[in-house]
């Protein structure tokens, strides 16, 4: 029998508001353990929490970007439960009526786009860090750094609707790159800023209803949730195609040996005993504010991506690189706006600018400010266009100031010979080299065209390199004409 | 006639005192240690620390030209102090010290009041007679061998005793209301959200509210002035501004009172029968009107009460664990730390309703006791509202009893429970509640109750202004000792 997967992800987004989610500590990553705490986050006797009113509004714009539902009344509840790294042993969170429901995200697949629907967004609190254990003789040791607890989270449910671990990674990408879009998250996998839970189950292919699902923790790279996936698929098939039944349990995918432990089964399932946090009032959004927010929002990527592509007339693989970020987007439209062409933008940004990305530049703030001055590459590419530099010559130039500190704004704008070109020029440089290659020129007009480029190289050597390609091809092949026919 | 001595003056001519240099705020501070504490401390018990110097400190501290110069109060012990221990009459805070002031206390220096120590109460305020705290309970100084209430029982008695002029406590069920009327003192529950919770450590988060206890209705206005008001750090916090309570001397000209009598019909004690009769007969001749009505809040109530409280305290308890602060046990595994430490720190009234409370949240519970509880709730806040429309403020019982022997409840959880049945009500609604001392019947204090709706705390120290300006005759301001026998050891 064939055996089909049906996979929903519990997705927690960190926000990179400048407060925790109830009190006013700094919400920074790697500061000095302990060190970002106050009362409220540390569960002090008589502490309350407060919500943070920016990580509400976050939460807005991903919903309106996702197309949910906005609750006009959300209720925070208590998410009971003991563990050292949760400072109240409850967690603050949204249960039963969450902010946001409803929505979908649209993935690209092999076989097209695909939207995924989404069951519910909610606002909450992160629990600190533990890290154990440590022997001190003899004895262990677990220690807990709390600034991490209270950092907002936003916590993305899907539908079961996700059938494969490609599926499972376009969709943490899309994410990603949302979040990222709406400057609400990095969402740095790596730094625990975007983490992934999947449930997975499987059901004869075709089957309408669903399988008893395991729940898979430690997802913690796109990589890792694909590879997570994939192995829980497999062994939920192996098991039930060798006459055994899945049974509901929560599992620990380990990335490094690509395995996956049984955490616990579900007698050992937890009670959390939900209910309304009395300390916090309902969260009440109004409608004027829905309003503000809905006007305020950025152009969405995926619509910028359709728009490089439909009407700006890019590659579907350019307006795809193009649109991963946000501020790359924008430089990009800097670029046309200050009249470069939208095809020789993109190109000199996807094949040059990118190429430096990570060895130069690391954000496009980097490049704006320092390596590509809009203004002075757009000029840069605008004399290339108007041939009064040669390409190649542009790209030294980008090396020079990419990899060896040139200043862009001088060199881009006056840097770098001026072409060769003309005929008056060139002319004497291509008879030059059809002298010197005689036997070349002969198999070229024996009908071989290889040898062509050959000359071609030949000349822009001997012009140091400025002189005109194009032109350089129109007088060579001008000369070949005059030769055949002698 | 013998001059009035500092112990025994009202908090306001006491502040006016140290506003006008006739006395220091550290003699102020001082002068009921010195005075009555000496004589009754040791059997009274109602503080749990207090030390010279800390109190010495705090009134050096204290502006002298603000409002409470110098007028020294003494704290439940739930209520978050950086100069005292804050135990909650628990073994399980261990000396913990915490790093803050709750809001209240932070307001309260801000107008000069100095904090002498913190008072006794039922662990966590889990109880009625402060027989559950795990430092002794504390005796009821008109008569030692019985109980204060509870669970604000340490301020209370030291109010009573004459500690102090002024005292905070915190009432999620009758836990002012209910000490203050059997310890012969006033005790206002302010409306819920009007005085911060932060800083208050927390039982039934819905029902919490920080109360006052004071000898005189002045006192308690001035109190409630200084303290009501918006904190951005309590997100409970009830909208627009507090009620202006400048008026508490205005008379109640025109007041319509409820009388519910069938209430006390059965199961309350003749003497407090009788001081109602009183109180309504004292409100009549100051120009009110009785409204006679019956009112049901619910048998369920008590029920009601138990379910959300316990159920909010099982998850406000959780934090005590061992592994922050505080006591822990000794264990080589997560599971046993967490058990043993709360097995060891907890005394049984918090088992107990830990216990009751993790139960009403449970999975297969929930909606059986939560959940309806929830929905009896929302019925008790109507039926509260309905009597409102019929009346200004109701005139009832505090409690069924005086004051009870003590060891007399404690093996009998559902009668302790059970006598707090007239105050559960205004926490579950919500609104405010003042015990008013009607004078002694056998050497007892006897207390009745004023409830209002929402913000009606002015309604409600008009009301007492009335019985106290009637019961007392003379001038408030000379000192209560001349208008009551003092407290006497029987």
């Amino acid at each position: 029998m064939a055996w089909e997967a049906v996979i929903g992800l519990e997705c927690h987004v960190q926000l990179k508001t400048r407060s925790k989610m109830f009190c006013g500590c700094p919400n920074t990553f790697g500061a000095p353990p302990n060190t970002n705490v106050c009362p409220v986050c540390l569960g002090l006797p008589g502490a309350l929490p407060r919500a943070n009113e920016r990580a509400i509004e976050f939460a807005l714009r991903l919903g309106l970007a996702l197309g949910c539902r906005i609750a006009p009344e959300s209720v925070f509840a208590r998410k009971n439960y003991f563990y050292p790294d949760m400072p109240k042993n409850y967690q603050v969170t949204q249960y039963d009526r969450p902010l946001c429901e409803g929505g979908e995200l649209t993935i690209v697949l092999e076989g097209g786009p695909e939207a995924v629907r989404l069951t519910r967004i909610h606002c909450e609190e992160d629990a600190g860090k533990s890290f154990h254990p440590e022997r001190h003789g003899d004895r262990r040791l677990s220690r807990v750094d709390f600034n991490r607890a209270g950092v907002p989270l936003l916590e993305l449910v899907t539908e079961p609707v996700l059938e494969s671990p490609e599926a499972c990674a376009a969709f943490l990408t899309a994410l990603r790159r949302l979040v990222r879009w709406l400057g609400i998250s990095d969402g740095d996998m790596e730094k625990g800023q975007l983490r992934c839970d999947a449930n997975v189950s499987i059901r004869p292919a075709g089957a309408t209803t669903l399988g008893t699902k395991t729940e898979l923790k430690n997802l913690n790279t796109i990589k890792g949730v694909e590879r997570g996936v994939a192995a829980e698929i497999a062994r939920q098939t192996a098991l039930v195609t060798e006459g055994g039944r899945v049974s509901q349990a929560t599992l620990l995918y380990d990335a490094d040996r690509d395995r996956l432990a049984i955490m616990r089964s579900k007698e050992h399932a937890h009670d959390y005993r939900y209910f309304p946090e009395p300390d916090l009032p309902m969260l009440r959004v109004s409608e004027p504010r829905i309003a503000a927010l809905r006007a305020a929002a950025p152009e969405l990527p995926w619509a910028r991506e359709a728009r490089f592509r439909d009407v700006l007339g890019l590659t579907p693989y350019d307006a795809g690189v193009l649109t991963q970020s946000r501020e790359l987007s924008d430089y990009l439209e800097e670029l046309i706006a200050l009249g470069v062409s939208a095809k020789s933008a993109s190109n000199w940004v996807s094949s040059q600018l990118l190429r430096y990305e990570g060895s130069a530049w690391r954000e496009v703030s980097d490049l704006r400010s320092r390596f590509a001055p809009p203004k002075a590459f757009a000029t840069l590419i605008s004399r290339v266009e108007s041939v009064s530099v040669t390409a190649t010559a542009a790209k030294g130039m980008l090396e020079e100031v990419m990899l060896r500190g040139a200043d862009p704004n001088t060199l881009f704008v006056t840097g770098g010979t001026p072409a060769i070109s003309g005929d008056a020029k060139l002319r004497p440089l291509v008879r030059a080299v059809m002298e010197e290659n005689a036997s070349v020129v002969a198999q070229v007009l024996a009908g071989e065209e290889r040898p062509f480029g050959f000359l071609v190289g030949q000349v822009m050597k001997k012009s140091g390199g400025q002189a005109v390609p194009q032109e350089v091809q129109k007088l060579l092949r001008e000369e070949l004409a005059a030769r055949a026919r002698s | 006639m013998t001059a009035v001595e500092t112990w025994q003056k009202s908090a306001r001519a006491i502040a006016a005192d140290v506003r006008a240099g006739r006395l220091t705020a550290a003699a102020a501070a001082a002068a009921g240690f010195e005075g009555p504490a000496a004589r009754w401390e040791r059997e009274v018990h109602a503080v749990l620390s207090t030390d010279a110097d800390a109190r010495a400190r705090a009134a050096a501290k204290a502006p002298t030209s603000a409002r409470l110069a110098g007028v020294p109060v003494l704290l439940k012990d739930n209520l978050c102090t950086v100069d005292h221990p804050t135990t909650c009459g628990s073994r399980i805070l261990g000396h913990w010290r915490s790093p803050y002031d709750a809001t209240v206390v932070r307001r309260l220096r801000e107008v000069g009041a100095v904090v002498v120590g913190k008072g006794n109460m039922d662990e966590f305020a889990m109880g009625s007679s402060t027989e559950f705290s795990a430092f002794g309970p504390t005796r009821n100084p008109y008569d030692l061998a019985r109980v204060p209430g509870g669970s604000s029982g340490g301020p209370a008695a030291a109010v009573a005793y004459g500690l102090v002029p002024l005292a905070l406590g915190s009432d999620t069920g009758g836990s002012v209301r209910q000490p203050a009327a059997f310890c012969g003192v006033l005790g206002l529950k302010p409306t819920y959200g009007r005085l911060s919770r932060y800083g208050l450590v927390a039982f039934g988060s819905s029902l919490d509210q920080v109360g006052i206890f004071a000898r005189h209705v002045g006192d308690v206005a001035e109190a409630y002035e200084v303290l009501a008001g918006d904190d951005p750090f309590d997100a409970s916090m009830r909208e627009g501004v507090a009620p202006d309570v400048s008026t508490w001397d205005a008379g109640v000209k025109g007041l319509r009172f409820g009388w519910p009598a069938n209430l006390w019909r059965a199961g309350v004690d003749g003497a407090i029968v009788t001081a109602l009769e009183t109180a309504a007969g004292h409100l009549e001749r100051a120009g009110a009107t009785r409204v006679p009505f019956e009112f049901l809040p619910g048998t369920f109530a008590v029920a009601t009460y138990y379910l959300l409280a316990t159920a909010e305290a099982s998850s406000n308890l959780a934090r005590f664990d061992g592994v922050r602060y505080g006591r822990r046990a000794s264990a080589d595994e997560l599971t046993a730390l967490y058990a043993r430490t709360r097995g060891e720190g907890f005394g049984p009234e918090v088992r107990r309703r830990i216990l009751l409370g993790t139960y009403a949240l449970s999975a297969g519970y929930h909606d059986e006791f939560y959940l309806k509880a929830q929905r009896a709730r929302t019925r008790i806040v109507r039926e509260y509202a309905a009597a409102f429309a019929r009346c200004d403020v109701m005139l009832m019982p505090a409690t069924p009893t005086l004051a009870f022997a003590l060891g007399e409840k404690t093996d009998d959880p559902l009668a302790m429970y059970l006598s707090d049945v007239f105050t559960i009500g205004a926490n579950l609604a919500g609104i405010p509640g003042l015990s008013v001392p009607m004078g002694l019947a056998g050497g007892l204090p006897v207390g009745v109750q004023l409830l209002g709706p929402a913000d009606a705390e002015p309604v409600l120290l008009r009301a007492a202004r009335a019985l106290e300006a009637e019961g007392r005759t003379g001038d408030m301001t000379k000192g209560y000792e001349r208008e009551f026998a003092w407290p006497g050891k029987r």
